[in-house]
């Protein structure tokens, strides 16, 4: 056990300095550090939004950066760890699993366990002993042993376990009968979906209605490249959207908590206000269960905090300026679409941006 | 539509990386392992235990999953797929066993007569073409000669379900967990010809039901479906006829086609020489008689897209732009209608009996 004396002795030099104190509701304190802000994933790579198929291999980027590591722990870790654990104790269905997915959790256990150990092994520590298994989370202050297999021998189940230390999202999709089945969900981070709508429903149920019968062929091609996904080779994408004050917990559940906070942004406030929120989509075939974990990680920016970097919020005034009608209804921008604008134009000057998201 | 489901929606099934760069390199990176033991099973198959060459742990799996072992041979890769019969959570080696084809293009005679303990081989991830549903209530393994192999890892991984049921019953005590029920019927040509009969008695008991042809035992594979109770999966592997059998007694008997699963051993078949012509770079790619059209597009510097290379899982699959001759289709993944319609092959196992192929890639 020399490791985790180690570790312990080590931990009361990064107690305090590397996770921001901050919450996600309420007074909205959370915030970006200068380090925070210089590796959000910003999404736009010309000034004009187009859709585009984004995905690419999940191999690891630039140290430092947010896909540097398979799962992202950053300086919010603690008060998003803290916000999950609010959401769950008000809405206990915002964590599911049907009795099948055991495999698939243990899978997902594994894959957390093994990873955030080896990437941060300042915060982290996985001992095995045969299937004896030791976790120890320095910067939760959680330590367990337990059988790898037995659920009985976890405070928890496993998929829950380590969904409450892993920032992010996350669903586990069961591959029978030809398609994908999503059986189980830690979702208390997400943008308008409800687990307790979709748990259980296979790839077309979830998909449909369909009202453009041409969208059929690109989720039947996308549900086949899901299912011949390899292990050892997941694949990521970033999506985005904005948001109104720093919340992660955007849930049709809670609308009437966070819906109206849309008709509060004035030309005055926008800045701290509106949030682009972009979320690093991460698909991985699990080993053992053959199932799919589908992770969403959330990043969140002010667009007082983007103004710091010229290039990104000139941009963006761009972006939104000039997107279709459609998509602002769709991303919920359209009511503070004119304000947002009025707090955007001062920062952009017209200059010929580069090419790509890089900073300049 | 779920927002859930836009996010899904919306990924595409051909990733465009750049040829040859390093990512690229690293994605398709393989399992380097060493070969261990070598032993024969029966007649004309060998098994091979393979353990990784740096000592690491190689990836954990799940019951039916098989790997394709890349066999370098002059100048020539040979890449086959063979299921791994080690245990699914054993992760300090992989079992495999190969046949030795009477009509082999390589690959299997690569396994028997170049391949020595203490080898060097490259394989793939595992991948699982064959996976057992885990909803179905019974499951009902049929396995022919050979078909044993994917049956290896699946029994292990139905054993420690029930195990797993069976504390969880223990320790609920009196609750009803009861694990779906499993049967393994075996039927091979002769005793010298049935590989691993031993070790599967040992395991199951009387879950086990062989049938040796030499001794007048078959299989009657219609009564065996028509006994089953509602809610049963059945799963298949083994020779073209058995599969064809059994699937047309399910059919018949009225089965759901979600609960009968088959895997068939598939090798690309041999034909005649023909040109591939790729419409965006205007190469042509000759394909040797004993060729598959994959294996010639890799041997010409081509970064084709594959997964199973047994004509299953579909990744292959590239569009037909024009040809003077005609299509013969070898994939279990194209339909019956997309096959008439020859505007899509799959390369792995597919091939043309023509001069001139032309093939949007």
């Amino acid at each position: 056990m020399n490791k985790l004396d180690h570790i312990q002795a080590e931990t009361a030099a990064f107690h305090h300095a590397p996770f921001n104190e901050e919450t996600f509701r309420g007074d909205y304190s959370f915030h970006n550090s200068a380090k925070g802000i210089k590796r959000f994933p910003y999404p736009f790579e010309q000034d004009h939004y187009m859709y585009s198929v984004n995905i690419e291999p999940h191999q690891p980027g630039k140290p430092g950066a947010i896909t540097e590591h398979a799962f992202d722990i950053d300086e919010h870790y603690v008060a998003e760890c803290e916000d999950k654990r609010m959401t769950l104790e008000q809405d206990a269905g915002r964590y599911a699993a049907l009795p099948h997915m055991m495999d698939a959790q243990w899978d997902f256990l594994e894959l957390t366990m093994e990873s955030l150990a080896r990437d941060y092994p300042q915060y982290f520590s996985l001992l095995k002993d045969g299937e004896r298994w030791t976790w120890h989370n320095s910067v939760l202050g959680i330590s367990d042993s337990f059988i790898f297999g037995d659920a009985s021998t976890l405070p928890m189940e496993p998929f829950e376990y380590m969904g409450r230390q892993t920032q992010g999202d996350f669903v586990l999709l069961d591959q029978r009968e030809g398609t994908l089945f999503a059986d189980a969900g830690f979702i208390t981070s997400q943008a308008d979906w409800s687990l307790a709508f979709d748990i259980g429903m296979s790839w077309h149920e979830w998909h449909g209605p369909v009202p453009q019968v041409d969208k059929m062929g690109i989720m039947d091609r996308a549900l086949k490249f899901l299912m011949s996904l390899q292990q050892g080779k997941p694949v990521r994408r970033l999506n985005w959207t904005m948001t109104v004050n720093p919340r992660l917990d955007t849930s049709p559940e809670h609308y009437p908590e966070w819906g109206p906070d849309r008709l509060t942004v004035t030309a005055e406030n926008a800045g701290q206000k509106a949030h682009l929120r972009v979320e690093l989509q991460a698909m991985f075939r699990l080993p053992r269960s053959n199932a799919i974990l589908f992770s969403i990680r959330c990043y969140l920016l002010s667009l007082e905090d983007m103004a710091t970097q010229p290039k990104w919020i000139k941009r963006f005034h761009r972006v939104i300026r000039d997107l279709h009608p459609d998509l602002l209804e769709y991303k919920g921008i359209k009511v503070y679409h004119e304000p947002l604008l009025q707090w955007l134009a001062p920062h952009d000057d017209g200059a010929v941006l580069s090419e790509g998201a890089q900073l300049d | 539509m779920s927002a859930l489901a836009n996010k899904l929606m919306i990924t595409e099934p051909d990733i465009q990386t750049p040829a040859n760069t390093s990512d690229q390199r690293s994605q398709n990176a393989g399992l380097k392992v060493i070969v261990q033991t070598i032993r024969e099973v029966a007649e004309g198959i060998r098994e091979f235990t393979l353990v990784s060459a740096d000592g690491s742990a190689l990836p954990a799996f799940s019951g039916g999953s098989h790997i394709v072992v890349s066999m370098p041979s002059g100048t020539r890769i040979y890449r086959n797929a063979y299921s791994l019969l080690s245990p699914p959570q054993q992760r300090d080696h992989y079992r495999i066993a190969v046949r030795l084809q009477e009509n082999s293009r390589g690959g299997s005679r690569f396994m028997h007569q170049e391949v020595k303990v203490g080898m060097a081989l490259e394989v793939a991830w595992p991948l699982n073409l064959f996976a057992l549903s885990r909803l179905a209530r019974k499951q009902v393994l049929v396995a022919g000669g050979i078909g044993i192999t994917p049956f290896m890892s699946q029994v292990q991984e139905l054993l420690r379900q029930a195990q797993a049921s069976q504390s969880a019953v223990l320790q609920t005590a009196g609750s009803k967990i009861t694990p779906p029920d499993f049967e393994l019927h075996y039927a091979y040509r002769s005793q010298d010809h049935a590989a691993y009969v031993p070790e599967l008695q040992a395991l199951l008991g009387d879950r086990l039901k062989c049938y040796d042809q030499s001794q007048g035992v078959t299989l009657d594979i219609r009564q065996l479906l028509a006994e089953q109770p509602l809610g049963t999966h059945v799963y298949t592997c083994g020779p073209e006829g058995m599969v064809q059998a059994l699937l047309q007694s399910a059919d018949e008997l009225g089965w759901p086609p979600a609960h009968v699963h088959h895997e068939e051993f598939l090798a690309p078949p041999v034909g005649s020489p023909f040109t591939i012509k790729l419409a965006s770079s205007q190469q042509e790619v000759q394909v040797g008689a004993d060729q598959s059209m994959l294996e010639a597009l890799e041997q010409a510097g081509v970064d084709a897209p594959y997964l199973c290379r047994g004509g299953a899982c579909g990744r292959c699959e590239l569009e037909v732009l024009s040809t003077d001759g005609t299509l013969e289709h070898h994939d279990h993944y194209l339909s019956a209608e997309e096959k008439r319609a020859g505007r899509k092959i799959m390369p792995c196992v597919s091939r043309a009996r023509c001069d001139v192929i032309e093939l949007n890639f």
